[in-house]
């Protein structure tokens, strides 16, 4: 047994297909937020969601090589630096902040509403990376050390 | 069309330094100081020329009934004025302070953060979207609060975000009733329904704004978790918090609330008198036994936020002149006294007043500018503290309320009793120090000597002339109502 | 009413529980509750009797709604409530590496 870290096979096995499903489910959420419930928040959640079920099946120190951490980081950071680039583009070009500026497209369509689906995936990537990060950080926490007032 | 930029500026900031700044903090720090010093350059550049600029700016383009709008008057651009000046000579005086603790940029993006939330709840003309900017200031006051990481700064933090969860659902069932009291969420709106709401439920909308944002504000009942966080946080977080964030989150949001919307219902003036004059006189009291320097200007924050209390349950022209002429003061001098005991802290390591001696000769900048402060939070004559408190006063005794006049005055003379403690045992006592751990730098001292300075030179504000351009204004707006309504709704209804 | 009524005594339990619980994961569960029962109050405001769900499909275009804006504004507040939970669960993991225990009697750094 070189693997200690985890849970056993049979949830190992379950999770690598499983993890992709969850994935795509948080893209359809993310990417269908205008037109059905849900949104960037809910298919965020979803996403993080995947990411910490990797964390729970295969421990801690694969999760950070599978994933890499700083990259994550910077993603969170550059989503929302994007969405507030998206606002100030809505001054520029629609007259007031976060104005939606694209055309507005049919209604019950995929491609349509304008900024809506575009702030919604920024949004699920925020989401999904903070609360993903949050997780991991304070799962990270060595909880027997640091004993000094 | 400034306005969105006060809420725009310090985000960007914020996240440009969590995307770029590596380890270090110098990167951060440059975006701080550039978006900082440009705020501050606005909301002067505001309050100078108010009178000619749009006033109402719709969020996303939709106009204020149905869409969020971002309001401007005397009353928000004094407010950012303001919070602006604190916090850029707070983040003057972090450099030296925080890299002693840390070497990280983590501090400047929460600082940022603060800023955002402060200046939106200022802005905003949206009441659930001054709830959220409050929750954005209110959550990186937690975390800034905590970033000491010692035991006594988790538990204050702690403590401080249970009773700010705890005011922020009492705030949240408060907004649920308004809205279906008035079927609206924009402030101009609401104070336009609400006269034809039944009274009932409008004392109980007041009286849960009145209990959220008073455990803001920490007036006397709600006070308890404010000297434990702002006594242990690091020493420009303290002055953040004590000198703008309380202010900012709660008297600003009372003033909007019970003057703008709610027209000044006589009960909760009555209501907001008693509180006033409890917290002074309880306040001083706590703090007048107190050895512990932070723990000290922390119960002083509690005493005179009752000033500033005291002046707006009067309800009178003169009242509140006082009061918003306080709530300036209040910001100036108590902010420097943080920083001296900051400065003292980072020179000897202790807070404790009776650890600490004879320092006019090691600091003579820190003395001598606390000594500036002491007597302008105690009330000397040409000090700006006398003439807020004088104001203050005259209008409860115009007012009829002589018994408050003397609560006042009593809190005052204690007031000035604990700062001379303070100074005799503080900066003129018996214990030399010969080894200093680290000397305050230049732009500490920068920091100090501005706030000092303008201690002085914002007594001039009482002068007719001045007083006309600056605080009159202000006041204008807090009594007058239709004045809010018609400004606000005048083109989109 | 009823409901009003449940919903209240739902924040009650929070109070209570902010208020005589010695342990820190309790005290953040009773800001949780506390939380949750303020959304409820939001919802519960918005709700009408004979309408749908508040979002257009084909289907059910015309009919009467139930009031969408508490609905946002209930997903903005658990937005917050995550975050501020977040943020008392690492303080508490923090006090555990300083005091070893989660009982705050035991925690007396902070007097006065």
């Amino acid at each position: 047994m070189k693997d200690q870290q985890g849970m056993s096979i049979i949830v190992k096995t379950v999770t690598r297909v499983s993890v992709w499903l969850i994935l795509l489910y948080g893209w359809y959420i993310i990417l269908h937020g205008h037109l059905t419930p849900g949104g960037g928040f809910a298919g965020g959640v979803i996403i993080a969601l995947a990411f910490l079920n990797v964390m729970l099946a295969y421990g801690k120190d694969f999760t950070v090589k599978w994933l890499n951490i700083q990259f994550l980081k910077d993603m969170e950071a550059a989503s929302i630096t994007l969405f507030l680039v998206m606002g100030l583009l809505g001054i520029s070009f629609g007259g007031a902040f976060l104005a939606n500026f694209l055309g507005k497209g049919k209604l019950f369509h995929l491609f349509s509403a304008g900024t809506i689906p575009l702030f919604n995936v920024i949004i699920g990537i925020k989401v999904a990376m903070s609360l993903f990060l949050v997780v991991w950080v304070l799962a990270d926490i060595d909880s027997t050390k640091g004993g000094e007032l | 069309m400034i306005l969105p930029y006060f809420v725009i500026l310090p985000l960007l900031a914020a996240f440009l330094i969590t995307l770029l700044a590596g380890k270090k903090d110098d990167w951060a720090i440059t975006l701080a100081f550039m978006a900082l010093i440009s705020l501050l350059v606005l909301s002067i550049f505001g309050f100078v020329t108010m009178h000619e600029e749009t006033v109402v700016y719709s969020m996303s383009g939709w106009d204020a009934p149905i869409g969020i709008c971002l309001v401007q008057d005397a009353l928000s651009l004094f407010m950012l004025v303001m919070i602006n000046l604190i916090a850029l000579t707070s983040l003057c005086f972090s450099i030296q302070y925080i890299r002693h603790l840390s070497q990280d940029w983590k501090y400047y993006a929460l600082f940022m953060l603060l800023i955002a939330g402060m200046n939106g709840v200022v802005v905003t003309g949206d009441l659930f979207n001054l709830y959220v900017f409050m929750e954005i200031a209110l959550i990186s006051a937690f975390a800034l609060v905590a970033y000491g990481c010692r035991a006594e700064e988790y538990e204050a933090s702690f403590k401080y975000a249970v009773m700010g969860g705890l005011s922020s659902s009492i705030i949240l069932i408060g907004i649920a009733f308004t809205y279906s009291a008035t079927s609206s969420l924009t402030l101009a709106r609401i104070a336009e329904v609400l006269p034809t709401v039944d009274p009932r439920l409008v004392l109980w909308i007041g009286a849960l704004f009145l209990a959220g944002f008073g455990l803001k504000a920490a007036s006397m009942p709600f006070h308890a978790w404010l000297p434990d966080a702002h006594s242990s946080a690091p020493a420009p977080i303290s002055s953040m918090l004590s000198g703008v964030l309380i202010k900012a989150l709660g008297v600003y949001v009372l003033f909007r609330l019970f003057f703008n919307v709610f027209g000044a219902p006589a009960i909760f003036m009555q209501l907001l008198l008693v509180l006033g004059a409890l917290s002074i006189v309880l306040g001083v009291f706590l703090a007048i036994g107190q050895w512990d320097l932070k723990r000290l200007l922390a119960y002083h924050s509690i005493s005179q936020i009752g000033y500033i209390l005291l002046g707006m349950g009067l309800a009178t022209p003169l009242g509140i002149l006082g009061a918003v002429f306080h709530l300036l003061n209040h910001a100036l001098f108590k902010s420097l006294l943080f920083y001296n005991a900051g400065a003292v802290e980072m020179v000897l390591g202790t807070r404790n007043l009776r650890k600490m001696g004879k320092l006019a000769k090691l600091l003579p900048v820190t003395s001598g500018t606390s000594m500036v402060a002491s007597l302008s939070i105690s009330g000397i004559p040409p000090f700006n503290g006398f003439f807020s408190k004088l104001i203050i006063i005259i209008a409860a005794i115009q007012a009829g309320h002589p018994i408050f006049a003397f609560w006042a005055v009593l809190g005052s003379l204690l007031t000035l009793a604990s700062f001379m403690k303070v100074q005799r045992y503080g900066f003129y006592g018996e214990i030399e120090h010969k080894t200093p751990i680290m000397m305050p730098g230049n732009l500490v001292r920068f920091a100090m000597l501005t706030l000092a300075v303008l201690c002085v030179l914002s007594s001039l504000m009482v002068l007719p002339g001045i007083r006309e351009l600056t605080l009159d204004p202000v006041v204008d707006v807090i009594l007058n109502k239709t004045g809010y309504i018609r400004m606000v709704c005048g083109r989109a209804l | 009413m009823i409901l009003y009524v449940l919903c209240f005594a739902l924040f009650l339990v929070g109070v209570y529980g902010l208020l005589t619980k010695r342990d820190l994961i309790k005290i953040i569960l009773s800001t949780a509750i506390m939380g949750y029962a303020a959304n409820l109050f939001l919802v519960l405001f918005g709700y009408r009797h004979d309408a749908t769900f508040p979002i257009l499909t084909e289907a059910n275009a015309g009919q009467p709604m139930v009031d969408p804006l508490p609905q946002a504004l209930v997903l903005t507040s658990i937005v917050i409530e995550l975050g501020i939970t977040a943020l008392l669960v690492a303080l508490a993991i923090r006090l555990y590496q300083k005091y070893a225990t989660f009982d705050i009697t035991k925690m007396r750094s902070l007097k006065g």
